[in-house]
């Protein structure tokens, strides 16, 4: 097989993206725009810096309450009624809240896109938050968490941001606790969106049947009328910890789920991309990576084992988690860290690496070949502050990176030599 | 409105979606040694979607084998006479593709998706992989550990799958369907390489196989291709029968139970024998597509409005249907109760509503909306390619051809109000029925 090529100077990862464009609002507000008309439909995607990590003390699932109810209501509709003009009409609406920002997601066929777009404005600019929808959309967010209590894998992961990030916001469950989310009034739901909700801290990506003068009267239409300035506090830089002992949650089930990890690389210094790379190399999800190969594919110790670096505003992280018998839990650990020990004491070998780039910069076409797909890369893209023309850049840049990066990544993500370990289950040997 | 429907409730087999006929022109071929092919041009992007799909899924699983189909999915990716283990993955890898494989009750898929320039690489190794498998036990033994611990994850830690395990396997009291997918966990293992070895030449085959290419392609350039790979495969004669018990006529209400420590939210669940697009004798498959989003479909549903917006005794409910299967299928119901409200009364709730949408039929307003909603996922398939490729791959695996596909929309547009009641009626009654409680246990 020809698979000693060597890596190509960036191509286009799909043909839209030489098209994104750059649209201002006669009222200032700023969207990404790619005009496609293959298929009439608009996909509109935006955020609000912001999300979970400010909800109040002991009022965590304030911004998942906000979220849910966004759509619950708004303007002369009351829920029903709004539900009913986004059903007859195919539109998909969808509000959610993560530790950094409160999102939406706008989907609608061309011909009933104006519509579409006056139902957001409505559920942005004037919802109702009804006594009725509150008492529902909080009974639903406790089934959400109840659901999960005891679930091993959400588990790990409420354990893990808990021992990762003490005392701090990030450290809490997004969702809230069964104790919190009692507690969250209508003036706590209504006060974190006027906070939030606002023109200074949106970001908006567009892609499908809509032109750039179309949207652009729609920017305003739709988003004009929120208060230009949000009052949202970043929550603290932190770094998160590590410990030297594994922390252990019983669960009866003969599957443990071990999560680690530790400090990553933030999205914009210079060793994202490196270690972008080393991750890939680690766990990064392909068939190929020594994770998979070690774990799985050697030992049959689990089904899936991955690592990802995970850059959030005011800290980073890397993690990874596999799942293995309870018997094996140790064995599983320890093949881990051996990886990860040779990864900082040798580096990838230079094919290793070679094949790395290879994958990074061939794969990235294949994020941007549905018209929702483009519009979550280019938002995220301009949240994170890199720039419209990013991916025309991402793929030589992915291509510049050397093994002395590599190793340099390496360093900061496992130089400490020590991991946060979390593993719920019944695991021997830890 | 917050999603709480447990993620469990997710049907594993693709729902049959056919696109808007103007967003997907497909074309079809046949090659000379039997192996059907469709191509999906999407020229957005130059990427393309390469599956082929193998008539033979779980529920062909002989007996005392189950998981065989699932497990030698597995295998195929330890390598042939011609490129060992792990070769095939590598190239992918480092041509930035991606991959992997899937099982359900009717069929086994594997795909690659990458830049269009290497659809003919991936064609070589899955047409090499079709006959030119080797296993020894040496990776055949591990694999079957990493099934395993697949089947902890997936059902061992998870009242709720084990659930609707029990609730499939009441169901079907004599038809494979009531068999889970990844087998049961005594006769995983017990699996070997003679049963993957026994299993992989009955069934990989290419009369047995169809190849949908979606993507930046043409269908000649995709002809030329298959005919050059795919096309070398030597034809056995005929395709493999499938030995399929057929399930006979429900007279019994049951239930079902798993209470568990572990479950913290409680759930109700029922699943109604139904006939599938294959097995309809007339066009009761498209009344119950739109029954179930009639019924289920989201915060506009009869069973939202009624349980969690009127009664307000559940946070949420649906209903939803797997119409595209080889055998007769199932409609299924769910509701999650509010923490005061018992299953029993969920249960009688959720006959009273059925009841009363039986007798008093169906609003022109609400059939329109359901309609529309149905038609329009069309149009928001086409906008994905792999999911086009899903939605034709699934449905010709199963014995439905193109033109039905894209009749479809068609056929949802043609179902009355009447049509809908009468499914309702005919198919939504307790002989038909398991009921699945979903229960803590101390």
């Amino acid at each position: 097989m020809t698979t000693s090529a060597v890596t190509k100077t960036a191509e286009q990862p799909s043909r839209a993206t030489h098209r994104v464009q750059r649209v201002v609002s006669p009222g200032g507000i700023e969207a990404w725009l790619v005009e496609e008309h293959a298929v009439p439909l608009v996909a509109l995607e935006f955020a609000f810096l912001g999300g979970t990590a400010q909800d109040g003390a002991g009022k965590g699932g304030t911004a998942t309450m906000l979220a849910g109810l966004l759509d619950e209501g708004a303007g002369p509709y009351d829920s029903a009624a709004f539900q009913q003009m986004l059903a007859d009409r195919a539109i998909e609406l969808r509000f959610y809240a993560d530790r950094d920002t409160l999102r939406g997601s706008l989907k609608s066929l061309r011909r009933n896109a104006d519509e579409a777009f006056d139902l957001l404005r409505l559920a942005v600019c004037e919802p109702r938050f009804d006594a009725d929808a509150i008492a529902r959309v909080r009974a639903q967010v406790e089934a959400g968490l109840r659901h999960v209590l005891k679930d091993p894998d959400a588990v790990s992961q409420e354990q893990f941001f808990r021992h990762a990030f003490p005392g701090h916001p990030y450290g809490r469950p997004p969702q809230g606790t069964l104790a919190e989310v009692p507690a969250i009034t209508r003036e706590d739901i209504a006060g974190m969106r006027s906070a939030t909700v606002a023109r200074s801290n949106l970001f908006v990506t567009a892609v499908g049947a809509i032109d750039a003068e179309t949207l652009a009267a729609r920017l305003d239409e739709i988003f004009g009328a929120l208060p230009a300035t949000a009052e949202v506090a970043p929550p603290a830089d932190i770094v998160p910890a590590t410990a030297t002992a594994p922390v252990v949650v019983d669960i009866d089930v003969p599957q443990s789920v071990i999560r680690f990890g530790g400090p990553g690389v933030a999205r914009r210094d210079a060793d994202y991309l490196p270690a972008y790379v080393l991750n890939h190399i680690l766990g990064g999800g392909a068939f190929t990576s020594r994770l998979f190969q070690e774990v799985r594919e050697k030992r049959g110790l689990a089904y899936g084992v991955h690592t990802a670096l995970l850059p959030l505003r005011n800290s980073t992280l890397f993690t990874g988690s596999t799942a293995t018998k309870n018997e094996r839990a140790a064995e599983s650990l320890s093949v881990i860290r051996a990886e990860i020990a040779d990864l900082l004491a040798k580096g990838p070998g230079e094919d290793e690496l070679e094949k790395a780039r290879q994958f990074l910069i061939g794969s990235y076409a294949l994020h941007f070949d549905t018209s929702t797909k483009i519009a979550r890369q280019l938002l995220q893209i301009a949240i994170d502050g890199l720039g419209i023309d990013y991916i025309d850049r991402r793929n030589d840049l992915v291509a510049a990176v050397t093994m002395a990066d590599v190793r340099r990544a390496a360093e900061r993500l496992f130089a400490g030599g020590e991991m946060l370990v979390v593993a719920v289950g019944r695991p021997e040997g830890l | 409105m917050t999603d709480t429907a447990p993620a469990d409730l997710t049907p594993t087999a693709t729902r049959h979606q056919a696109p808007e006929g103007a967003a997907a022109q497909t074309h079809t071929f046949r090659l000379d040694n039997g192996l059907d092919v469709v191509v999906i041009p999407d020229r957005r992007v130059p990427v393309v979607t390469h599956m082929v799909w193998y008539r033979n899924g779980s529920a062909d699983d002989p007996a005392g084998k189950s998981g065989i189909a699932h497990f030698l999915e597995h295998l195929m990716f330890k390598g042939t006479a011609k490129h060992p283990a792990g070769e095939f993955s590598k190239v992918v890898s480092a041509l930035g593709g991606q991959e992997n494989a899937f099982t359900s009750y009717d069929y086994t898929a594997y795909f690659q998706r990458v830049a269009k320039e290497h659809l003919g690489t991936m064609m070589e190794f899955e047409a090499d992989r079709m006959t030119g498998l080797v296993l020894s036990d040496d990776v055949v033994n591990p694999e079957r550990d990493v099934v395993l611990e697949e089947r902890r994850m997936r059902v061992e830690t998870d009242p709720s799958a084990q659930l609707g395990e029990a609730m499939e396997a009441a169901l079907y009291v004599h038809h494979p369907y009531g068999t889970p997918i990844i087998g049961w966990m005594h006769e995983i293992e017990g699996l070997n390489r003679a049963d993957a070895l026994a299993y992989y030449e009955r069934f990989y085959t290419p009369e047995n196989a169809i190849l949908v290419v979606a993507g930046d392609v043409e269908a000649e350039e995709v002809r030329a291709l298959a005919d050059k790979t795919y096309g070398k495969v030597k034809p056995r004669g005929a395709r493999p029968e499938r030995q399929r018990t057929r399930e006979p006529e429900p007279r019994a209400l049951r239930k079902v139970t798993v209470a568990d420590p572990k479950v913290e939210q409680p759930y109700v669940q029922r699943a109604y024998l139904v006939p599938s697009a294959r097995t309809q004798t007339g066009s009761e498959a498209y009344a119950l597509d739109v029954l179930a989003e009639i019924l289920g479909g989201g915060a506009t549903s009869v069973l939202y409005r009624e349980l969690v917006m009127k009664r307000d005794i559940a946070v949420s409910a649906g209903a939803y249907y797997l119409s595209g299967m080889l055998d007769d299928s199932r409609f299924l119901v769910y509701a999650v109760p509010k923490p005061d409200i018992s299953l029993d009364a969920l249960d009688e709730a959720l006959d009273g509503v059925i009841a009363d949408f039986v007798a008093r039929g169906v609003e022109p307003a609400e059939l329109a909306s359901a309609k529309t909603r149905l038609i329009a996922e069309m149009v928001y398939a086409a906008d994905n390619q792999a999911h086009l490729a899903r939605i034709y791959g699934a449905a010709l695996a199963v014995g439905e051809t193109v033109e039905e596909v894209d009749a479809w929309p068609a056929r949802i547009e043609a179902v009355t109000a009447e049509e809908v009641v009468e499914a309702a009626r005919r198919f939504l009654v307790a002989r038909r029925a398991v009921i699945g409680h979903l229960a803590h246990a101390d």
